[in-house]
């Protein structure tokens, strides 16, 4: 950029240098306290940073298994943290799947047909997402109320509930996906219907194993969607076996229940997975945000 | 090819059939437990369903219906649902349907002259007897016979003389098995040979009972015992005695404007809204300041070409973006706990004080938007750098030549050209921030609450966590309250929504040119 390196400009670097190293410390310090936290023995924060003695009960208790306290008593965790998980795996695989089947074939009316009403569609689509599910709390959960007193295995503190009140939320999906169909060259679809394929042929044998990488993404992100949502599944769940994560590691840091070296090894053991993924398909999904701010 | 074309002339209105006789079956089945909105619903849904498979006019239909389906069902009738749950009563004391209170007041019984009979449950198999006993007279037993007890139902069973059901029961089963079974049981009654009926009144007890009220042809219910009158009030969603008097429980009515007239004119409710819509709008637009300052900041530098290790420091401060926020804030919530987080220890040591963050309003405000920057700003620092990455680098020569310096690029190159495109996703931002629920309900809670209002309303609680409260936390569950609290955040969300999709439009005018 610039030709001549002067004097001004090293202690310019310098001092971004130091003000990035700054930030990132302040980034990272909560994280590193949680990790250290986890292996530290008991549930209080004095300690340094690097743990003077290594304890495993916080990972113990976050996996389920019994561990010796400090007063030498037999402890059994209390809070079933891999119930917790199995139920948001399971809650966020079934409305993943679900999300991505009614999203898929929207998208491909919506990217490949020509009909009366296509624009409102689209953005009404858009402006469902203005108005998050938070603001409807006490309709969905008349509503499950209301569907649980006739079907049971749909109401109040069941899976099924979640999944179903999940399965809605495919605005942002339709819009990326459709995205995706726009760039893939309509020609290939043509040929085949030419040949004699139907509109649904075109669509499951030509179109959608173009689609897979997208498809995929889109899949990712309502798993991940559905693991970290917490209002609805918090008004729709409460046994303590039936929590997902999201609603149910907030026991763990109540007022007068503070068990933050088991939060910490919890927190690691669900979020890191997480991260883990979301770094990873970030590029996609930086995109899909940003397509739903500028494309209205 | 031939045959399977033919087959799927047959296969296709045949399972369109089957399919549409389940439905049918189902919504009778709905229907019969009562639910007459839900079996509506399902109705509409399964014939738009079926014309839109069946039509030759809806091929695009038939792609669009589940997802659409989904949406309307799931995401835009519970909107319609709360706006209309807010001009009803709806809350706790006003739970049910009139027709469901009205059974449960008929279902009412009370004690009628005649002897009461010592009751005991027995196990017989997998089932239960249960044996009477005269209180005043023990040769007078009587024994049913083998019940169920799986689920409650209305029945009347007749009960035998123990000498002649020549049956010996086992021994009586503790009084948690009988605690139980009491729902079971409170829906039987007894008939003896001579007609006469008892129920359970009591967890040891069944005595002569009989309906406490008599249903009149004006929907009155007459109390039998004492003769007072019940009639119901459609504008209280009450049953009332002459004197007014609520008979518990109530049933849900509309109530029009009501809610409205006192979120808006009655003193009690006025304060508290009028001082969390405050918070929730400087709290959603400090958000948006700080973090969209600090990520601008640092899109510029990490643009910047004479710097080294750019990509690590990107990842790095990435990271809050890619972390679960429910993890991120209880983290948060634990660090600033007064008395045993960190950063209240490293505060003691270096300056030796403990700020109390979840007590004091102030304290724990300026928490909230430290944690909600910390939250945010990746998303914006993202943002900026992909905009400033499409503004033409020759402009960024020329003021070099000019002899220009960072700050002069920044106010007059960078921000007049990245203001216009990022201005829609800060609005959007905005409106995020103006629904954060999960950042409150987390980490304070909306607490500390305050403490000159009677009610329950957090200094930290921001319009949805308000109506969360108010819902399902505190005093009542008062949903009709909530909803139309909830209707009122729909139209500000609306309004900013407009003014967004303005902005929008600008911005892409401004590209187009």
């Amino acid at each position: 950029m610039a030709l001549v390196v002067d004097k001004s400009q090293r202690w310019r670097v310098l001092a971004a240098h130091l003000f990035l190293i700054v930030l990132c410390a302040v980034v990272v310090f909560p994280f590193l306290v949680v990790l250290s936290v986890s292996f530290r023995p008991g549930n209080f924060a004095t300690g340094s940073l690097i743990p003077s003695e290594i304890s495993f009960e916080h990972w113990r208790y976050a996996f389920g298994l019994p561990y010796q306290a400090a007063n030498g008593q037999l402890v059994e965790p209390e809070l079933p943290v891999l119930r917790w998980l199995w139920n948001s795996i399971k809650v966020a695989t079934v409305s993943g799947a679900i999300t991505l089947l009614l999203s898929t074939t929207a998208a491909y009316a919506l990217a490949r047909m020509k009909f009366r009403g296509r624009n409102q569609v689209l953005t009404g689509l858009m402006l469902m997402q203005m108005f998050p599910a938070v603001l409807a709390l006490v309709a969905i959960f008349a509503i499950f109320d209301r569907i649980g007193s006739a079907f049971p295995a749909f109401g109040i503190d069941s899976h099924w509930a979640l999944i179903l009140a999940y399965s809605g939320g495919i605005a942002m999906h339709v819009w990326t996906i459709k995205g995706y169909y726009e760039t893939i060259p309509y020609e290939m679809e043509e040929a085949a219907k030419v040949d004699g394929a139907s509109p649904w042929q075109a669509f499951r044998w030509v179109l959608l194993p173009m689609a897979l990488p997208i498809l995929a993404v889109v899949f990712l992100l309502s798993f991940i969607g559905a693991v970290i949502e917490y209002p609805v599944a918090s008004i729709l769940l409460n046994t303590q076996d039936h929590l997902t994560l999201a609603v149910g590691t907030k026991l763990f840091v109540h007022e007068h229940n503070f068990r933050w070296g088991d939060f910490a090894a919890t927190a690691i053991l669900s979020g890191l997975p997480i991260t883990a993924v979301f770094v990873l398909a970030q590029k996609w999904l930086i995109s899909g945000l940003t397509a739903g701010g500028t494309k209205g | 090819m031939q045959v399977t074309s033919s087959s799927r002339r047959w296969l296709v209105p045949a399972l369109a059939a089957v399919g549409a006789l389940a439905v049918l079956y189902l919504v009778t089945l709905v229907y019969a437990v009562g639910q007459t909105l839900l079996a509506g619903t399902l109705l509409v849904i399964a014939a738009l369903a079926l014309w839109a498979y069946t039509s030759k006019k809806t091929v695009a239909l038939r792609y669009l219906f589940p997802g659409v389906a989904a949406a309307i069902v799931f995401v835009i009738f519970p909107m319609v649902y709360t706006i209309a749950i807010g001009f009803t009563n709806y809350s706790s004391r006003n739970l049910l349907e009139y027709e469901r209170v009205q059974q449960i007041l008929q279902e009412e019984t009370f004690r009628a002259p005649g002897p009461a009979y010592k009751f005991s449950l027995h196990p017989d198999a997998q089932q239960f007897r249960i044996r009477l006993e005269d209180q005043e007279d023990d040769k007078r037993v009587f024994l049913s016979a083998p019940l169920a007890l799986r689920q409650p139902a209305s029945l009347t069973v007749d009960v035998l003389p123990e000498a002649e059901a020549k049956v010996v029961v086992g021994d009586a089963l503790p009084l948690k098995e009988v605690i139980a079974q009491q729902k079971d049981i409170k829906a039987l009654t007894l008939r003896f040979a001579d007609g006469k009926q008892v129920r359970m009144t009591s967890l040891r007890e069944f005595a002569p009972a009989q309906p406490l009220y008599k249903p009149g042809a004006d929907g009155s219910l007459t109390n039998v015992d004492t003769g007072e009158v019940l009639k119901p009030n459609f504008k209280s969603g009450f049953f009332e005695n002459a004197a007014g008097e609520h008979k518990e429980p109530g049933f849900r009515v509309g109530v029009g404007f009501a809610h409205y007239q006192r979120i808006f004119t009655d003193k009690r409710f006025q304060e508290p809204f009028a001082r969390i819509f405050i918070w929730t709008v400087t709290f959603s637009a400090l958000t948006v300041l700080f973090a969209a300052s600090l990520g601008m900041l640092l899109a510029v530098l990490l643009n910047w070409e004479g710097l080294k290790g750019r990509s690590v420091y990107r990842l790095v401060l990435f990271l809050p973006y890619a972390v679960p926020g429910f993890i991120s804030i209880l983290i948060f919530k634990g660090l600033f706990n007064a008395n045993l987080g960190e950063i209240n220890l490293i505060l003691n040591a270096l300056f030796g004080i403990k700020p109390a963050w979840f007590a004091d309003p102030f304290l724990a405000k300026t928490m909230i938007l430290i944690v909600n920057t910390w939250l945010g700003f990746p998303y914006m620092m993202v943002v900026c750098m992909g905009l400033i990455k499409s503004i033409p680098s020759d402009l960024y020569e020329a003021s070099a030549v000019a002899g220009a310096g960072p700050i002069t690029n920044f106010v007059s190159i960078t921000a007049p050209l990245i203001i216009k495109p990022l201005t829609p996703l800060l609005i959007s931002s905005f409106a995020f921030n103006f629904n954060n629920f999960v950042l409150i309900a987390l980490l304070t809670g909306g607490r500390p609450d305050f403490l000159d209002i009677s009610v329950p309303a957090g200094t930290t609680d921001i319009l949805v966590s308000y109506t969360f409260r108010m819902a399902f936390q505190d005093s009542g569950q008062q949903f009709g309250l909530a909803s139309a609290i909830s209707t009122v955040i729909f139209l500000l969300v609306a309004a900013i929504t407009l003014v967004q999709m303005r902005f929008t439009r600008l911005a892409q005018d401004g590209n187009g040119k």
